[in-house]
């Protein structure tokens, strides 16, 4: 015999379910009073420093139809590189930026839209620059443990091109299912569950 | 933010997920699944920065009554109806340590098993003073204590007779991105439990049992109200005493 180890397994997961609005959002699902504001919501104030732009696409499933009733967050650093965190130790991070979103898929659209700033550089675990990038979570009802990816910037092509994430990506031809194109300020990022475009997802 | 004050910042990366005690992304028998599932393989990385941060939540931005779905949606001086219950535990992490300042958001279909919702389409009624939403942050020992009425089943289209068994959905932060978590918690005795597709999504009868809340006898408030206890784990850290140090750490 050997002492147990004594870990925990941790909670498996179940899906977020069609009504997930009603928890995460509940004042877009029309259940106001309850909360001033839904959580997640605004991420920038006036002071917040950076370069604003406009994070917007869709999550589409197998036969390319956008979900109606997803919901992502989203999480990021500052301009600066740093985030919003207790174990950010590297230094303080914008006060004035929470690095984290919440929004549900347009019910007629699908589409999803956050107004964010633009992250600066984090470093790998080798202290080696990744690309800027934002970390998604997409849940919803039919995905039964919340799927992990990361956007990064089509205008970034150099830091791209040593991030040391995508450098991991074996099938080149799926690196770009994770780069949203810039249009001006505002970034597509489509996300695609299933088939030919299917994004690469994480196990973080 | 909040600053756990008692503790040191954890930077550990996350024991890897364990996916095989998770449901798997492609499960048939909830129709859903189907279209909705990944079906290339994930992508594998020890944490970054970017798991291992997360978004923490202060006590300051909780009203009064958040944590009361009894009251919080009623008009003043009217309550929710249905069985009052308090659900109640612990939030933890895989090394059994409590996890504080872990934001918890809940979510339930009223007693007669309505959700307050335009999609939703079940002929049972509305209560005029239930909203089915609520949320709290635990305590420095990872406890956390809500007032609710116990949720109803209800049907769903899936298989021409398809029932959810009574449930309470849970949405749970721990202190990294790659904690983040949706569950749901079922009620002891429930012989719909093992009905449901979406509860067996799960593989492991063990990890189902995980996620049914035990009738607290001892908690139960005399002529008020029943107690439900559920505890939840989230993924832990690794200990960061060895590691390599990370850029600027």
């Amino acid at each position: 015999m050997v002492q147990p180890l004594g870990y925990l397994k941790e909670s498996p997961s179940q899906t977020a379910g069609p009504y997930v609005h009603i928890g995460l959002t509940p004042n877009f699902s029309g259940i106001g009073g309850v909360y001033d504001a839904d959580l997640g919501a605004t991420m920038v104030n006036e002071k917040t420093l950076g370069r604003r732009i406009a994070v917007i696409g869709r999550v589409l499933d197998g036969t390319g139809t956008p979900l109606k009733d997803a919901l992502i967050e989203i999480w990021q650093a500052d301009a600066s590189g740093l985030y919003n965190s207790p174990s950010e130790l590297r230094g303080s991070a914008d006060p004035n930026f929470t690095g984290w979103g919440r929004c549900a898929t347009d019910g007629t659209t699908g589409e999803y839209r956050f107004e964010t700033v633009k992250p600066g550089r984090v470093p790998f675990r080798d202290g080696r620059p990744m690309a800027p990038h934002i970390s998604f979570w997409i849940v919803a009802r039919g995905i039964n443990l919340g799927l992990n990816t990361r956007m990064y910037f089509g205008d970034e092509e150099a830091a791209n091109a040593e991030d040391p994430i995508l450098a991991r990506i074996e099938h080149r031809v799926r690196v770009p299912t994770l780069i949203a194109p810039a249009d001006g300020d505002t970034y597509r990022f489509d996300i695609h569950l299933q088939g030919e475009k299917e994004t690469v997802f994480f196990d973080i | 933010m909040t600053d756990f004050s008692n503790r040191k910042p954890e930077t550990g990366a996350f024991f890897s997920r364990d996916r095989l005690w998770h449901p798997p992304g492609l499960t048939p028998g909830y129709k859903t699944s189907v279209l909705r599932s990944p079906q290339k393989a994930l992508l594998s990385l020890d944490g970054t920065m970017s798991e291992i941060t997360g978004p923490v939540f202060g006590h300051s931005m909780l009203g009064e009554l958040d944590n009361d779905l009894i009251h919080n949606f009623a008009k003043p001086g009217e309550s929710a109806i249905g069985e009052r219950i308090i659900v109640h535990g612990r939030v933890l992490d895989e090394r059994a340590r409590p996890v504080p300042g872990a934001l918890l958001e809940f979510w339930q279909a009223n007693a007669a098993g309505r959700y307050r919702h335009k999609k939703e389409s079940y002929l049972a009624p509305l209560d005029p003073n239930f909203g089915g939403c609520g949320r709290t942050i635990t305590d420095e020992d990872g406890y956390y204590a809500f007032r609710t009425v116990k949720p109803g089943p209800y049907p769903w289209p899936n298989g021409v007779n398809d029932w959810r068994p009574a449930h309470i959905h849970f949405s749970v932060f721990g202190h990294g991105f790659a904690q983040r978590l949706i569950t749901q918690m079922y009620f002891e005795g429930d012989p719909m439990i093992w009905k449901c597709p979406i509860v067996q999504t799960i593989p492991d009868k063990a990890a189902v049992e995980q996620l049914v809340a035990a009738l607290d006898w001892a908690n139960t408030i005399p002529m008020d109200a029943r107690a439900y206890k559920f505890d939840i784990v989230l993924r832990g850290r690794r200990s960061t005493l060895f590691e390599n140090r990370m850029e600027g750490n």
